[in-house]
């Protein structure tokens, strides 16, 4: 009779944690971004408007190209230009830049080239990566080199002391850094691409700071709108482990004390016969 | 019964919420809505010099080849673009440099293009006389002056200029420098050091790009690039000048300004920012010259008694395009009758540069600035205040723990004493 009810009772914390166990997992950046509000949105070209994928480059941050997440920007350039994309990525994303020069065949090179890939945020404010290689040399016969950025977590909040990555527009800079004077201005061929993965979980803090994009340049934000900043797993941990504690408390009480006794239909003796038969 | 309400009315409010977050970017989408976009200008600068009938381009003259790239080209500009040819070169076949220098001419007028009459003009084109490059991107800068819309030059040519002391990239410099938004693109047809060196410095000099052909279809595709470029819609800085105190300190709004800084110079503008704003500028210092490695950018927002509030420096050595920084500085909210506060901006630079650069004009400054509405600070520096991670879980639930047995325990003790529960 009361077994039962106590397990039913570890049954239900179990599931509660099981519960828990989804967000927990799906914010760890390398979790699967599906339960994420604003994350799946921004990661898909939009359905609509301009989801062609851009075939030019910007020359400088004014006139960088306007690309979404996870669309494959390309630019046929010469090197030595200084290409430029911008893209927008939002609160909880772990943003990944990658971008490749491709060499045409049959192009005679006269020594090695470094090349470098630079991330910006809507500041103008050069922005670290955490790993990836962002600067490679090309060795004279190399068909191509590939370069990658990862950024930090996006937050929604920082002091404006920091340099802390922020919600809005980032702007990609690829340029060749050093070359045979000789090479200057031989064509090449660019390609990048921004994805991001990860929620607003572990990083998930109060306050929002409105998306770094300038007014005086073109509109860039996820083809889904900015993510509102009212949703956080945060919500589900909180809630849960009030839920837990609920549990808990009934659990122990039941425990501490003892058996339920029916108003009037239990004399004294019953009461100390039933008590010493709980013991076991 | 409740409970019941409380499920229908939680996807009522799901929905709105859903509603509210699609409606804030329309809204703030709608208000940057697109402008009718003035005409953009291009002026195709070509080389028509004695060396042009060079044989190396895929087997043709270069001459030849360009002309197959301009008839190409003509074909496919794009709707609304003003194009001009002009000629350097092409007239004068003699030896007087003094002459030959002076051989420029402006074979079709910037404006609505009329393709046959273009192409006619183009094919008339024989490779004659001197290469004035300097003289030609003044007469080019002239013929494009005027009008609202983007300006671009696209030089092709196959060498130097051949006319001292006028330094063409001097010349692209200073035309930049009249704050016309000039850019001048330039191509080297199978260039030699010298000629690769000057077009590039050009190229630089004005934020254009500097490319070398080799083959008439890349020359093609190039220069059809070049000219869909001009299309680019974007903000056209106002030009400002800044002071070298906060005092006498332009005052500014939110916009997009140009200006010019000569090397370690420091310059101050003033932006008001009113009570719940956040003021946002960014700053942007292009080397348009030859500059000594290692070179960096500061960009202070200060109060008008000099207390520093906010601080972004960048620096950086080796090949760059431009140097940037930004700050943000968030005013709490406050009674609507406070006054708003002058920041002011301060941007100094490091560059430097060998002797030989010349330091006039100095390098272009670009500053964006932007006034929003964002809150200066969080309540808590977790969301909500709320928790996360399993050791909050196990505090709560080990909490929970203990209230439930010394209640039960309290209970119990009443029970055993003899008292209802």
């Amino acid at each position: 009779m009361r077994t039962p009810r106590l397990l039913a009772a570890a049954l239900l914390a179990g599931a509660a944690l099981t519960v828990l166990g989804g967000p927990a997992s799906a914010d760890d950046p390398t979790g699967s971004p599906a339960d994420s509000t604003g994350a799946t949105a921004t990661a898909t070209p939009s359905a609509g408007g301009s989801d062609a994928a851009p075939t030019e480059a910007g020359t400088n941050f004014r006139t960088a190209a306007v690309i979404d997440q996870g669309v494959q920007a390309t630019a046929s350039a010469s090197a030595g230009d200084y290409l430029y994309w911008v893209f927008p990525a939002d609160t909880g994303q772990n943003v990944t830049v990658s971008a490749a020069v491709t060499f045409p065949a049959g192009e005679v090179r006269h020594g090695a080239s470094t090349w470098q890939v630079d991330v910006y945020d809507g500041l103008r404010r050069r922005q670290a990566c955490r790993y990836g290689a962002q600067t490679r040399t090309a060795a004279p016969d190399a068909a191509s080199v590939a370069l990658v950025c990862h950024l930090r977590a996006v937050r929604s909040w920082a002091e404006p002391w920091s340099n802390d990555p922020l919600r809005g527009a980032y702007y990609v800079r690829l340029t060749v850094l050093d070359l045979p004077q000789t090479d200057l201005g031989l064509p090449v061929q660019t390609s990048v691409r921004a994805t991001s993965d990860g929620t607003a979980g572990r990083q998930a803090v109060d306050g929002s700071a409105a998306p770094l994009v300038t007014g005086s340049g073109p509109s860039v934000a996820p083809s889904g709108g900015w993510a509102g900043t009212w949703w956080s797993p945060r919500w589900l941990w909180t809630g849960g482990g009030g839920l837990l504690a609920v549990l808990a408390a009934l659990a122990a009480h039941r425990l501490a004390r003892g058996p339920v006794r029916l108003r009037g239909a239990t004399r004294p003796r019953e009461r100390l016969r039933e008590q010493s038969g709980y013991a076991d | 019964m409740i409970i019941h309400k409380l499920l229908t009315a939680a996807p009522v409010c799901g929905l709105l919420a859903v509603l509210a977050c699609a409606a804030l970017p329309a809204t703030a989408s709608a208000d940057d809505g697109p402008s009718p976009a003035p005409a953009p200008k291009v002026e195709l600068v070509l080389d028509v010099s004695g060396s042009m009938r060079a044989r190396d381009i895929d087997g043709e003259s270069r001459m030849s080849a360009a002309k197959q790239a301009f008839d190409d080209v003509l074909d496919s500009v794009p709707q609304g673009v003003q194009l001009g040819i002009r000629t350097l070169g092409a007239d004068y076949p003699g030896n007087d440099r003094k002459t030959g220098c002076k051989d420029t001419r402006q074979l079709y007028p910037i404006g609505p293009l009329d393709r046959t009459e273009a192409k006619t003009a183009v094919a008339t084109l024989q490779p004659t006389g001197w290469t004035p490059i300097g003289p030609a991107l003044l007469a080019a800068a002239d013929d494009i002056k005027g009008g609202d819309g983007t300006r671009r030059l696209v030089l092709i040519t196959d060498g130097e200029d051949t006319c001292p002391p006028l330094n063409p990239c001097d010349v692209a410099r200073d035309i930049a420098a009249k704050g016309i938004h000039l850019v001048i693109d330039t191509l080297g047809l199978i260039p030699d050091s010298t000629t690769r060196n000057q077009l590039s410095c050009i190229a630089e000099a004005t934020g254009g790009t500097y490319t070398t052909v080799q083959h008439r279809q890349q020359l093609t595709t190039k220069v059809k690039q070049l000219v869909d470029r001009s299309t680019d819609t974007t903000a056209t800085p106002v030009a400002t000048q800044g002071a070298a105190s906060c005092t006498q300190a332009p005052l500014l709004t939110a916009g997009l300004y140009t200006d010019r800084e000569t090397f370690s110079e420091n310059r101050y503008y003033r932006v008001a920012v009113k009570p719940g704003q956040e003021l946002r500028a960014s700053a942007t210092i292009a080397d348009d010259r030859a500059v000594n490695p290692g070179y960096g950018i500061l960009l202070r927002g200060v109060t008008l008694h000099g207390r520093e509030i906010v601080r972004d420096d960048e620096g950086g050595s080796g090949r760059t395009d431009a140097v940037s920084a930004g700050i943000r500085y968030p005013k709490p909210d406050a009674d609507d009758d406070t006054p708003a506060e002058t920041v002011c901006l301060q941007i100094s630079n490091s560059f430097s540069a060998p002797p030989s650069v010349k330091t006039t004009p100095g390098l272009p400054v670009e500053l964006a600035i932007d006034l929003v509405h964002a809150p200066d600070q969080p309540s808590d520096v977790a969301f909500l205040g709320l928790g996360r991670g399993w050791w909050l879980l196990g505090l709560l639930t080990v909490t929970g723990a203990v209230a439930g047995l010394l209640t039960g325990w309290a209970a119990r003790w009443r029970l055993n004493s003899g008292r209802n529960v």
